[in-house]
């Protein structure tokens, strides 16, 4: 091993210790203990339990369902965002007589409206990708506005001075110059639609990782329940991790910094 | 456009909103029972919070996210302040607590109502837990990002540990904590609301929820209202508390 793995070693390991070693006291104690609890399982079972989750495919399974409104849901609602906030970056007129209502709307809490799309579309991949669309329009709309208003003024001016048609002063000057920020935009939406997602699962609708997850615990299968959390924790984890290193792929280190 | 036009062009903007609103329901664009016209909506509102139980639902509501917040905050400050401020304790506990941030703060519902079943405190408790990461991360940040150099300076002068953190750490994590109590604060809403929904405790989560299942949609149109105020309002309360945390700031800007 070279030096520089040592130090990386050195680096990584302490944080990973910590968790292992809780992992091995939960287990200890629980054993030695004899606790019993409908709500807590040994971490050798909820191993087991996520293997032959993982073994059967159903976790999979579950897995697709929470994804696809996901995947129906961000492009709609991040698409109306991203227009309207290229809108109104570009626009500070557009964006200050927008400035009250966005103020009244934004503020409504994405799983306030869970019921009234129970309403309109019942139970399914509708109702949660509706939702989905919803929670993604506002970060969306909000960020690129930023992104594109903090775009330096100097570039449109100089494609202004070049007679550069209004076009392609957004396409080729403002849009590319705020891309990176945009990104981290979308990768933040991501996350939020992902959250909205498993909360819509486990509060109403009965599909994907949030019900598997509350219909586990519900039937007292607590192995199974810490099994699905784990999963999703992972699933989290490594959607960030892989949205993140794109970025870096797409635009660079030195713009990583402020995708952090 | 001077400014002041441009107040009242928004104003304009927004009410225009309401006629078109108006204009859909009363041509029948869509279904009233999907969408209610702002003047059927209204009304049952302004009768409900008057004459009915719609203010005390809401107070409720409030009341409990107040106190999740309030757990969430002090409890993350602490312990955001005690992991900031020991190197060691950053080192072993930072990569376990960015694996838990990305978790969906509602899927502790489903631990708590297995732990300890549907009681009141339990969803306190999942509130609060659920809505600690935005509080903890940024204050362990700020508390940990004080330069090496004001360490030395206080333990020249002989600080004690304790009057370090009160008067290097924390003035250095403010503007860290209040934003994260931001965040903080929208969390403790949705998991208040889902709470609700879920274990049918009372408040407007189990009563927009029961309206929809019995397809009273004015209700349920109230209840949405009356959450978005509750967001509105909490907006406001933190710009205040903003400024008065953060007088600086203002000079600043």
């Amino acid at each position: 091993m070279s030096r520089k793995h040592i130090d990386l070693l050195a680096r990584v390991l302490p944080g990973w210790l910590l968790p292992a070693a809780l992992v091995v006291l939960a287990e200890g104690a629980m054993r030695i203990s004899g606790i019993q609890s409908d709500g807590l399982a040994l971490p050798s079972q909820i191993a087991a339990a996520l293997l032959s989750l993982l073994a059967d495919g159903d976790i999979f399974l579950r897995s697709v369902e929470t994804i696809a409104p996901i995947a129906v849901g961000v492009p709609i609602g991040g698409a109306i965002g991203l227009l309207i906030g290229v809108w109104l970056g570009l626009s500070p007129v557009a964006a200050q007589l927008s400035w009250l209502s966005v103020e009244l709307f934004r503020p409504i809490p994405p799983v306030a409206i869970i019921p009234l799309t129970m309403l309109i579309y019942g139970i399914g991949i509708r109702m949660e990708a509706a939702i989905i669309a919803f929670a993604c329009f506002w970060p969306m709309l909000l960020m690129t506005r930023d992104a594109v208003a903090s775009v330096d003024p100097r570039l449109i001016e100089v494609a202004r001075m070049l007679g550069l048609p209004r076009r392609n002063q957004i396409f080729k000057i403002a849009l590319p110059a705020a891309a990176p920020r945009i990104f981290t935009a979308l990768r933040l939406t991501l996350g939020i639609a992902l959250i909205v997602a498993v909360t819509t699962e486990i509060a109403a609708n009965p599909f994907g990782l949030g019900y598997a997850m509350i219909s586990a615990g519900l039937s007292l299968r607590p192995d199974a329940m810490y099994a699905f959390l784990v999963w999703l924790a992972l699933v989290g984890w490594s959607l960030n991790a892989g949205l993140v290193a794109l970025h870096h792929h797409l635009f660079g280190a030195a713009s990583g910094a402020a995708a952090q | 456009m001077s400014k002041w036009h441009l107040r009242v062009g928004s104003l304009l903007v927004a009410l225009s909103i309401f006629v078109v609103w108006q204009v859909v329901t009363q041509t029948r664009l869509v279904q009233p029972i999907f969408l209610p016209s702002p003047l059927a909506t209204f009304a049952p509102l302004w009768r409900g919070l008057t004459h009915g139980d719609l203010l005390t639902l809401t107070l409720v509501t409030m009341e409990r996210m107040i106190y999740g917040w309030m757990l969430a905050s002090v409890a993350g400050i602490l312990l955001g302040a005690l992991i900031g401020l020991s190197p060691g304790a950053r080192l072993l506990l930072t990569p376990m607590l960015e694996l838990l941030r990305p978790l969906p703060a509602s899927t502790l519902l489903p631990i708590g109502i297995a732990l300890f079943g549907l009681q009141p405190s339990m969803l306190l408790g999942v509130i609060a837990f659920g809505a600690i990461w935005p509080v903890l991360l940024p204050t362990i940040h700020g508390f940990g990002a004080i330069d090496p150099r004001l360490h030395e300076v206080a333990r020249n002068l002989g600080v004690s540990r304790l009057a370090f953190a009160v008067k290097f750490g924390l003035p250095n994590a403010v503007p860290d904590i209040i934003a994260g109590m931001r965040l903080s604060l929208t969390a403790c809403l949705i998991i208040t609301v889902v709470g609700e929904m879920i274990t049918a405790q009372e408040g407007l989560g189990a009563t927009i929820m029961m309206a929809a299942r019995s397809f009273r949609s004015t209700d349920l149109y109230a209840g949405i209202i009356l959450l978005s105020v509750v967001g509105v309002v909490n907006n406001a309360l933190l710009g205040l508390i903003e400024r008065a945390a953060m007088p600086w700031r203002d000079i600043q800007a």
